[in-house]
């Protein structure tokens, strides 16, 4: 059997790519699907104002309840994966198995699933409304996923920066807050970015519930006109121009985050 | 002379490499310790087990009346008066010179920040580094960080400082320069112990040095007894063989 380099890696990001400026090929690419997708997005409506514009007019608060559902998860998971980064590096052998344990089962079950558990089989139990269930169901999955970037970045840092600031004093809670966060914040962001896209795109999951997102707008709309490849072609559109547009914003951050850092 | 670090009979094993084996050494008050040895022999091993950043496996270690190694030591305190200068500085990169040695007496000690900013202003014209004081730890050649370093170090007013290796990662001219700050600090009475292969620096400021091969100390003196005059063969072979080098 032929022997595998192990040393070879395939690094494939589950959001978008994220271009750079340096990254000329990337960038262009990226510059002719947005401008196509905006192009797009204009010349529909006012060359055909039926079904596209009336479309148009009738998503914009699904684009707001994506935007609410995508930030409020972010921020949930944001804050769960902390916790559960910190945990997997804990020294302590039931807090580290706890977050593992975690880790493994959020992520070996489809976001999917996820939600329909916490909205219909937990109803059972307690009654959360759609939307908090949408929140809760997707930060607690991305939460699973961040928690394993914090864990990398955190891990990231040389472990001389620990051993200099117990040296002083430090307690190891201090030495986390003041010198190992700070100095991971630079490494974890850019596939944080990345998740947060990948978040943004998962969000339509949510349409299944009754949460009235982009996606169930777009459905909404459908069955009343009938116009199927009308409106799911718009829908795409500005699912792309979101994520196109928020992959350039993390670039951006990105580059600033380098240029700080001298 | 009261002593600052007593180390009897430490022993440390990792797993099943012994790195330390019956060390027993006394410092007294302003002694400069001066530990020489080949790589592997425990050295750096003995200073991470004074402020603990390693575990002894048996033995006590005191500073003044603390015991170190007691199950109820309170670390924390044996570390703010303990302080650590490391051989690839480990300056917090995130932070300003001045930040940097700051950090630590105004989150541990709790010092007023004016009066921690002063002192630190005052430390790095010391080590002869004022004009730093807002510049990056990356801005910085590695004998001004490690200058920076042993400021830091300072800055918590510690009864001993440990240099583990403080020059091995610098070139020769930046050797100098950390060298210069160590033996001021040696002139006014700071106790220190110091792992290193600068045996110029030993001759000149050392009170004391160590020999240690393989986990254990062989032989312990005055400059002149250990440089000159040196009682064991292993001794005299290992110093053979530096000082041809």
């Amino acid at each position: 059997m032929a022997k595998i380099n192990s040393k070879t890696k395939i690094h494939i990001t589950d959001g978008v790519l994220i271009p750079g400026r340096d990254d000329s090929s990337l960038f262009s690419a990226w510059r002719i699907a947005f401008y196509g997708a905006i192009l797009t997005l204009i010349l529909l409506p006012v060359f055909s104002p039926r079904p596209y514009l009336d479309l148009l007019l009738f998503v914009p608060d699904g684009i707001l309840k994506t935007f609410q559902v995508t930030v409020l998860s972010i921020f949930f998971a944001l804050i769960i994966g902390l916790l559960v980064g910190l945990g997997r590096i804990s020294r302590y052998a039931f807090v580290n198995r706890i977050s593992t344990v975690y880790v493994e089962i959020i992520r070996g079950i489809p976001l999917l699933v996820q939600l329909f558990y916490i909205y219909y089989a937990l109803a059972k139990f307690v009654r959360i409304s759609d939307i908090t269930s949408a929140v809760i169901a997707i930060a607690i999955c991305y939460g699973a996923y961040i928690s394993e970037i914090f864990r990398a970045g955190i891990q990231s840092i040389p472990k001389g920066q620990m051993e200099a600031a117990l040296a002083l004093g430090f307690t190891r809670g201090q030495a986390i807050f003041r010198i190992i966060l700070p100095q991971t914040i630079k490494v974890v962001l850019p596939p944080i970015g990345n998740e947060f896209i990948a978040l943004l795109k998962d969000s339509s999951l949510v349409s299944i519930l009754a949460v009235s997102d982009l996606l169930r707008r777009g459905r909404e709309f459908a069955s009343t006109t009938f116009d199927y490849f009308e409106t799911y072609t718009m829908i795409a559109i500005i699912y792309l121009i979101l994520t196109l547009f928020f992959s350039r914003l993390v670039a951006i951050m990105e580059e600033r985050m380098k240029t700080d850092a001298k | 002379m009261p002593s600052r670090v007593k180390v009897i009979n430490v022993s440390k094993n990792f797993d099943h490499v012994i790195a330390l084996k019956n060390v027993s050494l006394e410092v007294k008050n302003g002694d400069v310790f001066f530990i020489i040895g080949s790589s592997g022999s425990g050295k750096s091993t003995l200073l991470r087990c004074i402020n603990r950043l390693e575990n002894v496996t048996s033995g006590d270690i005191w500073i003044e009346e603390n015991l170190v190694t007691g199950p109820k030591a309170n670390i924390r305190l044996i570390r703010e008066e303990t302080g650590m200068v490391f051989q690839s500085f480990n300056l917090f990169p995130h932070l300003t010179v001045i930040d940097n040695i700051t950090l630590a007496p105004r989150i541990v000690k709790k010092t007023d920040p004016k009066e921690a900013e002063e002192n630190a202003r005052a430390l790095l014209k010391r080590v002869g580094l004022s004009d730093k004081e807002k510049a990056y730890p990356e801005q910085l050649s590695g004998g001004q960080q490690q200058r920076v370093a042993i400021a830091r170090a300072l800055a918590m007013n510690p009864k001993v400082i440990l240099f583990d290796e403080p020059t091995s990662a610098l070139d020769p001219e930046m050797t100098k320069e950390v060298l210069d700050v160590m033996l001021d600090l040696a002139r006014d009475g700071m106790t220190m112990i110091v792992v290193s292969h600068e045996m110029g620096f030993a001759k000149a400021a050392a009170t004391k040095v160590v020999y240690m091969d393989e986990a254990e100390v062989i032989e312990m003196g005055t400059p002149d007894e250990i440089f000159n005059h040196p009682k064991k063969e292993r001794t005299q072979r290992f110093l053979k063989n530096v000082l041809r080098a």
